[in-house]
């Protein structure tokens, strides 16, 4: 891991203003050959800006950018990518309906005159991936392969173009643990080969175990350089955020009674027709939280589509408090008392171009005293509003502003303020806290505990390991529509939940009762 | 202030509220000042005088009690088709049907109006216009349900929706509900009988007044109603809508229903009040003028009056325009595209006003052929 | 974990038995009407061809436009304008040949404006299409005056040798000039789209712009580029429809073709081969509309009803085919992904 002492590429002082907010404020960092640097930083701290004024997508207000000592105006893609940057985006970049071999041609097309050749093209792919140890099939269709496999082709498809630094925006995001150990595995070797590598992470896990160098960003700023050998997690979190930030979700004892939610042998279908769900059965009863660890793409978000009505279900049977709603309507399952915090917010969980006020009632608008047959009464979705607003903290200059104009913390309190103020039995929270600030995420935490201790069932789903750990009372890990494993969340380990979230069989599975439920957390969203 | 697409005026405070409306009315206005100079250009350019011709077009337009009357008649059917667009492009759908709808409407009115014969007025007009505007509801019904269905996208399914009205309600008038009075060759249907013309009530056509009153129901609908707020959101985010529990298939078809319905009326209202009988040939270019109408109006139900006023106006003083001045009168056509352009790329008013756009005042509905 | 990636084949390797049975059994209901009745054979086939003609260049330039990600319902518009103008560059000029380009030229230029509206001013693209259409029927409108035609008109050219061969070739191989262009240029459009790098661009632009932007591509531009083409081959059915139809223009003489074109794209799911078979299914309804005249005694009595038709149900039959087609065969047709959205960096 020891790096060189060439600087392969260096910013000085560079700002970047978005109408509104300052994205980058005189922010430097010098990246040697060899090396991997870490980019810390919560969301919104201005890490993706800053990656994408490297490598040409925007422009810097001020600063200037050096390429092996040399200062350079990159005028775009194409530019940084001749002068040998390379970028693996957090979303990746990829045609889902081209092949492989086609995508990593894209804008470096190989053939004779216009006419395309693939075979080139073929013959190089496979000769980076025995270099490298990528594997892929350069005739495969992208939307055919998985997350970690399309991750491989993002970084071929750097390196066909000769880069030489990497840039890599949140690569683990959607990686199971074992995938994520792959992935390092092949950043050393290429940094071995004398490549270098940003890493973009919020997870400070990560960072510690793949960093030569960290150095963190806040609200636009450079707040700390280290290495792993001097931080700690905590240190880390503390930089990000600016504040002690252990947070201790209180958590007293569950008491769990009846099931509310029982699912019986669910099946349930994706979009291109694939079991996406297949045959889960599973039980959450009421004054428990039952967290469903796993890595996006293993049916989560369609088990929960699937629940709360909104995609059909093939065979089996959903109960909620012993009333099969199997493939009812969105409304008649709202109607049985369950709420549903959706995983999608801005698509789902509201109409942005509405106000607060309207967004507050958008499934209830039509009962008393929102409505009386077909006529609105604004004025009581005003006053409820209103008391809303006060009791759930939802920062927003008036209730008719459109709820656009919020942040993502507060549109999230809206869906929250929505959904837990109707005293449901059932509660469905799909990724309740992604991409919100810390604040907001204490307070939704603390929400969703209330809930239980109220007597709803609670059924959380979340990518973040972490947030499952802390909020559940017990834990199903589901991998490729199955649920392989439920265990009482006190005694599982991260380990172990990292294995059954990839596939595999921990050799320890210990089941011990839960005594006590003091859990800690790190804020590190 | 900042304003919601959700919530109607707020009745707290009258004077944001009528500034917020004198700003909602600057673009559409200066699009209109702006058409009509390069439509003057147009008309300079061949060899007319610009200023004698818009004089005689406003004359001809509100220069005397009848020029008014003509122009109240032509803009009944427009407020009616502005209506009928507004409320499609409110679900997010676009009905370029209107034509075909208002055909339906206006041939079917006919029918019932000569086919039926000494019933009183009170219960044949109604009997008339409702089964004019069935016929429109019926039509439009046929697009929102293949959409709601299938997927076929309402643009192309209402125009050739359009070809077919054209072709069916030139048969009816040739074939079966031919004129056979001795003497008639021309493809038309007979009169219809006096009881089912709509008479004038308190000085003004009743046509008008049901356009108003169809007006002021619209308005209502969308911003009072649950129905209105279901289809408004189905207009605004339809995932968001079937997790509010709306189903988005029912109100695709309700909404081109009741949009059909408009415009079947106003295909009814036109022929029993001012033609009538149906003659092919009827009020042609009406679908893309609503269309106009309806962005003019930003969809709002209670601007289409003002825009269709203007328009109507236009449209009732061209044959003077065309005779004082030798202007075709098809430059009205231009102008009315002129007008559409610069509404809908208001980015260019906007500019040359310095004005800011806000949020949820810009139209939008093409994300793709298939959702 | 070693996971290997899926063998998908590609499209273009599973073999469409559904299309080769159906043009086959269509082939050979061709070969029995011809050895009836050869001369209305030949006829009908003959003007399906031709008929077919304006509606292919119009799908083929609803495909450029929509590959790249632009929607573009103003293409009978389009074709109104470049029709009317090379009609008049010909009445000018008397050369067919300028009249033919000047209305590409045109063709080009309104694609451009229509780029402009959609690209850069963000307009609506619907409601782009519209103002282009409501435009060209005003102005085509106004400036139209009666009684003009054109001097000279584009005739048949036969190939020899090749326009001897019985049924195929006096239907292919003796046709007038655009024609032939619109028959190479299905080959033409299908090469450029699927084999050469400017379609990969073109595509990938049409399918994540984010993605082709970042490897450098120009997003806007080649959306600029793909639209302008798709207005020259709107400008080359406008020009067919004055020039090599009719020989003189007509006030709204497109009559919903520029619509059907886009029906026939969609049928032919975006590509100019799918788009071909559309374009000729409607071509038969409008060679059919204009041959039944002089087919009725022809027909066998099974089919005759369809001479007593009142004119106007043969009218209504393409359209009423476009529905259908929407309706049935739409279903899973799967357009560019992002299509209809403007693109702007995040």
């Amino acid at each position: 891991m020891s790096a060189g002492s060439e600087i392969v590429l260096e910013a000085r002082n560079i700002t970047k203003r978005f109408p509104g907010v300052v994205a980058n404020e005189n922010v430097s960092l010098k990246l040697h050959r060899g090396e991997v640097l870490a980019l810390l930083g919560e969301n919104g701290a201005g890490k993706t800006t800053l990656m994408n004024i490297l490598y040409g997508m925007y422009h810097q207000d001020s600063g200037e950018v050096l390429i092996r000592g040399e200062p350079v105006r990159i005028s775009g893609p194409s530019d940084s990518i001749r002068r040998g940057i390379g970028m693996v985006h957090q979303h990746f970049m990829l045609v889902p309906v081209f092949t492989v071999a086609e995508n990593i041609i894209l804008g470096a097309e190989t053939g004779n005159g216009p006419f395309l050749d693939l075979n080139i093209a073929r013959q190089q792919i496979r000769e980076l991936s025995q270099q490298y140890n990528l594997a892929v099939d350069p005739d495969a269709y992208v939307k055919d392969l998985s997350v970690g496999q399309q991750q491989r082709v993002e970084i071929i498809k750097a390196l066909y173009r000769k880069a030489d630094i990497l840039i890599l925006d949140e690569p683990t995001a959607v990686l199971t643990p074992q995938e994520t150990e792959e992935l390092f595995a092949i950043i050393r070797s290429l940094t071995a080969r004398g490549a270098s590598v940003i890493f973009i992470s919020h997870k400070l896990k990560e960072v510690l175990a793949i960093a030569d160098r960290i150095m963190v960003l806040r609200r636009g700023r450079v707040v700390g350089e280290t290495t792993p050998r001097e931080a700690t997690e905590r240190s880390l979190a503390e930089m990000m955020v600016g504040r002690s930030v252990m947070l201790e979700v209180e958590k007293g004892e569950a008491h769990p009674g009846a099931p509310v939610l029982t699912l019986d042998h669910v099946t349930v279908l994706d979009d291109r027709g694939q079991h996406a769900v297949n045959e889960v059965s599973l039980e959450v009863h009421a004054g428990e939280i039952l967290g469903i660890a796993g890595v996006q793409g293993n049916g989560q978000t369609e088990l929960v589509e699937a629940i709360t009505g909104l995609r059909p279900v093939r065979s089996g049977r959903v109960l909620i408090n012993g009333r099969n709603v199997t493939n009812a309507s969105p409304r008649r399952i709202s109607e049985t008392g369950c709420a549903h915090v959706p995983e999608d917010r801005q698509e789902d969980g509201l109409v942005l171009t509405y106000s607060v006020a309207d967004n507050l009632v958008l499934n209830t608008y039509y009962m008393p005293p929102f409505a009386h047959g077909i006529v609105r009464d604004d004025r009581a979705i005003l006053d409820h509003a209103s008391q809303l607003i006060e009791r759930y903290d939802v920062r927003t200059p008036s209730p008719l502003t459109p709820v656009s104009a919020l942040s993502g913390g507060n549109k999230q309190k809206v869906i929250i303020a929505r959904e837990l103020s109707r005293e449901g039995r059932l509660l469905i929270a799909a990724q309740p806290t992604r991409g919100i600030d810390v604040g907001s995420i204490e307070f939704i935490h603390q929400q969703i505990v209330a809930e239980r201790d109220r007597g709803a069932a609670v059924l959380l789903v979340s990518a973040e390991l972490d947030e499952i750990m802390a909020l559940s009372d017990r834990i199903a890990v589901m991998y490729h529509g199955k649920i392989v494993a439920t265990l009482p969340a006190a005694s599982a380990t991260r380990e172990e939940l990292g294995l059954l979230m990839a596939g595999a069989q921990p050799t320890n599975v210990s089941h011990e009762a839960v005594t006590d439920g003091r859990v800690t957390v790190n804020a590190q969203r | 202030m900042e304003r919601a697409e959700s919530q109607s005026p707020p009745r707290m405070d009258r004077r944001i509220q009528i500034w917020g409306m004198a700003r909602a009315a600057i673009v559409p206005i200066a699009s209109v000042v702006v058409a009509l100079v390069i439509g003057a250009a147009i008309i300079a350019l061949s060899g007319a005088n610009p200023l004698v011709a818009y004089s005689a077009l406003f004359e001809g337009g509100l220069g005397s009690g009848r020029a008014f009357s003509r122009t109240l008649e032509k803009a009944t059917p427009l407020i009616f088709g502005g209506l009928a667009v507004s409320l499609a492009f409110k679900c997010g759908l676009f009905n370029i049907g209107a034509q075909g709808q208002l055909l339906l409407g206006a041939v079917f009115a006919a029918f019932i109006g000569f086919s039926l014969q000494g019933l009183p007025s009170a219960l044949h007009i109604p009997l008339a216009l409702l089964v004019g505007a069935l016929l429109g509801a019926l039509w439009a019904a046929i697009a929102g349900a293949l959409k709601a269905f299938t997927g076929a996208h309402e643009v192309i399914t209402t125009i050739m929706l359009n070809f077919v009205a054209f072709n069916l309600t030139d048969w009816l008038a040739d074939g079966p509900w031919k004129d056979r009075t001795p003497g008639n060759i021309v493809a038309r249907t007979p009169a219809v009988a006096p009881e089912a013309r709509l008479p004038d009530i308190a000085g003004a056509p009743l046509g008008i007044i049901l356009a108003v009153l169809a007006a002021i129901a619209v308005w209502w609908l969308i911003w009072r109603t649950t129905i209105g707020f279901e289809l408004r959101t189905v207009g605004q985010n339809a995932s968001a809508a079937k997790y509010a529990g709306i189903s988005v298939r029912r109100m695709t078809v309700l909404a081109m229903v009741a949009s059909g319905f408009l415009a079947g009326l106003g295909g009814a209202v036109e022929t029993l009040g001012v033609v009538g009988r149906f003659q092919p040939g009827f009020n042609v270019g009406l679908g893309f003028n609503a269309i106009t109408i309806a962005l003019l109006a930003r969809t709002n139900p209670v601007a289409v009056i003002p825009a269709s006023l203007l328009i109507g106006m236009m449209q009732a003083g061209a044959s003077r325009m065309q005779f004082n001045s030798g202007v075709a009168s098809e430059i009205i056509d231009v102008i009315l595209a002129l007008i559409l352009f610069f509404v809908a790329a208001d980015s260019i008013i906007r500019r040359v006003l310095r004005l800011r756009a806000e949020e949820g005042e810009r139209v939008t509905l093409s994300s793709g052929w298939g959702s | 974990m070693q996971i290997t990636g899926s063998m998908a084949r590609p499209a273009a390797a599973r073999i469409p038995w559904l299309a080769i049975g159906a043009w086959g059994a269509l082939a050979i209901l061709v070969l029995i009407a011809y050895m009836r009745a050869p001369q209305a054979t030949t006829a009908v086939l003959t003007s399906t061809i031709r008929q077919s003609t304006p509606i292919i260049l119009g799908a083929l330039a609803g495909i450029m436009c929509e590959r790249s990600g632009v929607i573009n319902i103003g293409i009978e518009g389009m074709m109104l304008i470049s029709a009317f103008l090379g009609f008049l560059f010909n009445v000018w000029t008397g050369d067919l040949l300028l009249a033919t380009l000047g209305a590409l030229l045109i063709g080009a230029v309104v694609g451009a404006f229509h780029a402009l509206m959609a690209i850069t001013l963000k307009v609506d693209q619907i409601i782009a299409g519209t103002v282009i259409n409501i435009l060209a029927v005003g102005t085509t409108g106004y400036f139209y005056q009666q009684g003009l035609t054109t001097r000279g008109k584009l005739t048949p050219v036969s190939i020899p040798f090749l326009a001897d061969i019985p049924v195929i070739g006096p239907v292919f191989f003796s046709n007038p000039p655009i024609t032939y262009a619109s028959l190479i240029l299905i080959i033409v459009i299908h090469v450029l789209l699927f084999r050469t790098a400017w379609g990969l661009r073109t595509r990938a632009v049409g399918e994540h712009p984010a993605a082709a932007d970042t490897v450098g591509i120009a997003v806007n531009r080649v959306r600029y580029i793909n639209v302008i083409i798709g207005g020259m081959l709107a400008g080359l059915a406008g020009a067919f429809l004055t020039l090599e139809s009719v020989g003189s223009f007509e006030r709204n003489m497109t009559n919903g073709r520029g619509f059907v074109s886009l029906a026939v794209m969609i049928f032919g799911k975006w590509t100019p081969f799918g788009a071909w078979g559309g374009s000729l299914l409607f071509g038969f309804a409008n060679a059919l509309q204009s041959q039944i005249q002089f087919l009725k005694n022809q027909l066998p009595p099974w089919l005759a009803w369809i001479g007593d038709l009142p004119p106007q149900f043969i009218g209504m039959l393409p359209y009423v085919l476009t529905i259908a087609v929407l309706a049935g065969f739409v279903g899973r047709a799967r357009p560019p992904a992002a299509i209809g959205k403007v693109y702007e960096k995040e």
